[in-house]
């Protein structure tokens, strides 16, 4: 037989019975599209983890200490001497608090209180009016830069700048709001912050305890590493560890974004395995169909090998009909995952990896080829004289 | 065509054909009568190929068919022996030409247009290689039938009762088109309850029990 003829013999069997198709066509259908799509919805959900990481610099260092950090320890990081490689070293101090304006109360979860170094250092830059100065942090005034979420929660349709605003019990001024950062991964909201001089922070809201963290900004992204060594040299010299434990960490952006990709890489292996699994099971639904229709038609087989057909050709015909069916079914559900895809899933925009469709569409021709070579072997192994004498 | 000592054993005791010698020259129309179970299906099976003897063998054309491989023994089925089924054996979903042309499609001689219109002919139907053999009658279906196992030209056809549906008019046309093709030097062996196909054939072969019990040679008649 030409490739055309068992093409058309493979249709036809597959119109013979539409439903009975059509349901097999679907498990392979889900089961591809379920790789497809959890495949994307891993790899969007890393996308959005390395943006948000991406966000805050990766030429940057955070400096946690448990209770022990303090602001001229803040201040001996951005030594010139002993620290060539970090541009500045930011105090952070942070607190949930309420901001009011005209009666209307936002509770902000991170009101950070910090020097004007960091709005470059944290990659948050000012897009209406202005960040506080030099000037405003040394003489403790009372200015805020509001992010974008706080901004339109209390000055809905108008401009914040220059209005004043009550924060535990102190009038702050807002100089200005800054640029959405719209990195919303997870349950916080990037640009629900606000942004003021930690002097003044400290001030009216945290009080004179230690500061939670020290953002550092390291000269370039290549000399972050050399930038980590001198922070770490200064920091072990004036906060000896006690025991094992060292009393501060130094947080890299570029190892926390190695981190987060190996466990998203991880997350999308899990979800494409199970899809896998859904896969598999529609693949047995092959299997179980072209049995049946072997069943169905031991006679013809009986009749085609009476009349001469060797067992490739009977072999062939009902493997081309399996993968056909599993074709189909893969194809269409490739149609179905890009349509998904342009849902959001769980909070995550699905990124479709062309190399996952290449993969499905591949995998469901073999899983054709492989079940149904079990009831084609069945079928061309059938003796003609018994075949016939099926009913 | 020779048979020598044909055996087939169903089960452990169950012989539907015993020690069954037959040699038939080419050129020769035989027809087997016999009751129902008397092994005439399964001779015929035997000599086709389609069926394995439990004991002794068929030479075709010199070559011992019984030894012969699976994959040789279907290609001999294909080129150089035609079979009738009793039940016509046709495949519902294809047209008469679909049919007809199935042995060529299953890799056996290659036959043009002109031959296939010529066998449809042969068989009176001229003009319905389109039609699908579901609506065709009894009588066309046989003919279908004979058509197919002609279009390879196979030098020995074999019929498992070709004229059992068939009216006398479409009997004596099947009858007529086995003549001629044994006047073309074609073997026919052809299994029939008909007496009157019996006394066309140039012998007659009776069995019973699954052995034969009468062989009439040489242009014997039976009588009317």
């Amino acid at each position: 037989m030409t490739v055309r003829e068992t093409l058309r013999f493979a249709l036809r069997g597959i119109a013979a019975n539409k439903l009975r198709s059509g349901l097999t066509m679907l498990g392979i259908l889900i089961g591809v599209a379920a790789v497809i799509l959890l495949v994307a919805v891993g790899t969007g959900s890393a996308r959005q983890v390395s943006a948000r990481i991406e966000a805050l610099g990766t030429n940057t260092l955070t400096v946690q200490g448990n209770g022990v950090l303090t602001m001229p320890l803040a201040a001996a990081l951005a030594d010139p001497v002993l620290a060539p490689d970090v541009l500045s070293a930011s105090p952070v101090v942070s607190a949930a608090t309420t901001v009011t304006y005209a009666g209307t109360d936002h509770a902000v979860p991170q009101f950070v209180g910090t020097d004007a170094a960091y709005f470059a250092a944290a990659n948050t830059p000012v897009a209406r009016g202005a960040a506080f100065t030099a000037d405003d942090l040394a003489r403790a005034r009372r200015v805020v830069v509001l992010g974008r979420t706080a901004a339109d929660e209390l000055f809905p349709g108008t401009d914040p700048v220059g209005r004043e605003v009550t924060v535990g019990g102190a009038l702050y001024t807002v100089s200005g709001v800054l640029a959405p950062r719209n990195s919303a991964a997870g349950f916080t909201d990037a640009d629900d912050i606000a942004i003021a001089p930690v002097t003044a922070v400290r001030q009216t809201l945290t009080g004179y305890g230690p500061i939670t963290s020290i953002l550092v900004r390291a000269a370039g992204p290549e000399r972050v590493d050399a930038a980590q060594a001198q922070v770490d040299a200064i920091l072990a010299a004036k906060l000896p560890a006690t025991g094992d434990a060292s009393p501060y960490r130094i947080q890299n952006a570029a190892q926390l974004l190695e981190t987060q990709s190996e466990t998203a890489q991880t997350f999308t292996t899990l979800l494409g395995a199970v899809a896998g699994i859904s896969l598999l099971v529609g693949g047995l639904g092959v299997t179980n169909i072209m049995l049946v229709t072997v069943t169905e038609r031991t006679r013809e087989i009986g009749i085609r090998k009476a009349l001469g057909a060797p067992r490739g050709a009977i072999a062939t015909q009902f493997l081309a009909e399996a993968t056909m069916l599993s074709l189909l079914g893969g194809g269409l559900g490739v149609l179905v995952a890009l349509a998904g895809s342009r849902f959001t899933i769980a909070g995550v925009q699905p990124a479709v990896v062309p190399g996952s469709i290449a993969l499905a569409l591949g995998v469901s021709v073999a899983i054709g080829l492989f079940f149904g070579s079990v009831p084609a072997h069945r079928a061309a192994g059938l003796r003609p004289i018994d075949a016939l004498r099926y009913e | 065509m020779v048979a020598e000592g044909l055996g087939r054993r169903y089960g452990e005791r169950l012989w539907a054909l015993r020690d069954v010698s037959l040699a038939v020259p080419a050129g020769r129309f035989v027809a087997v009568m016999g009751a129902t179970g008397s092994g005439k299906s399964t001779l015929l099976h035997c000599l086709a190929g389609l069926d394995r003897p439990t004991a002794g063998r068929v030479r075709l054309a010199g070559r011992d068919i019984t030894r012969l491989r699976e994959a040789a023994l279907t290609r001999l089925r294909r080129d150089r022996v035609g079979f009738v089924f009793q039940s016509y054996n046709l495949l519902s979903t294809l047209t008469v030409a679909g049919n007809v042309l199935l042995p060529t499609r299953l890799g056996g001689p290659r036959v043009s247009g002109g031959d296939l219109e010529a066998v449809l002919g042969a068989v009176g139907l001229d003009g319905l290689g389109g039609r699908p053999v579901g609506e065709l009658s009894g009588g066309q279906r046989q003919r279908v039938a004979v058509a197919r196992a002609l279009v390879t030209e196979p030098a020995l056809l074999l019929a498992d009762e070709p004229t059992g549906n068939l009216d006398s008019r479409a009997t004596e046309d099947v009858l007529a088109i086995f003549d001629e093709l044994s006047a073309a030097g074609r073997t026919i062996v052809v299994i029939t309850h008909e007496v009157e196909v019996g006394n066309r054939a140039s012998r007659l072969v009776r069995l019973r029990d699954g052995a034969v019990v009468a062989d009439d040679r040489q242009d014997a008649r039976v009588p009317a």
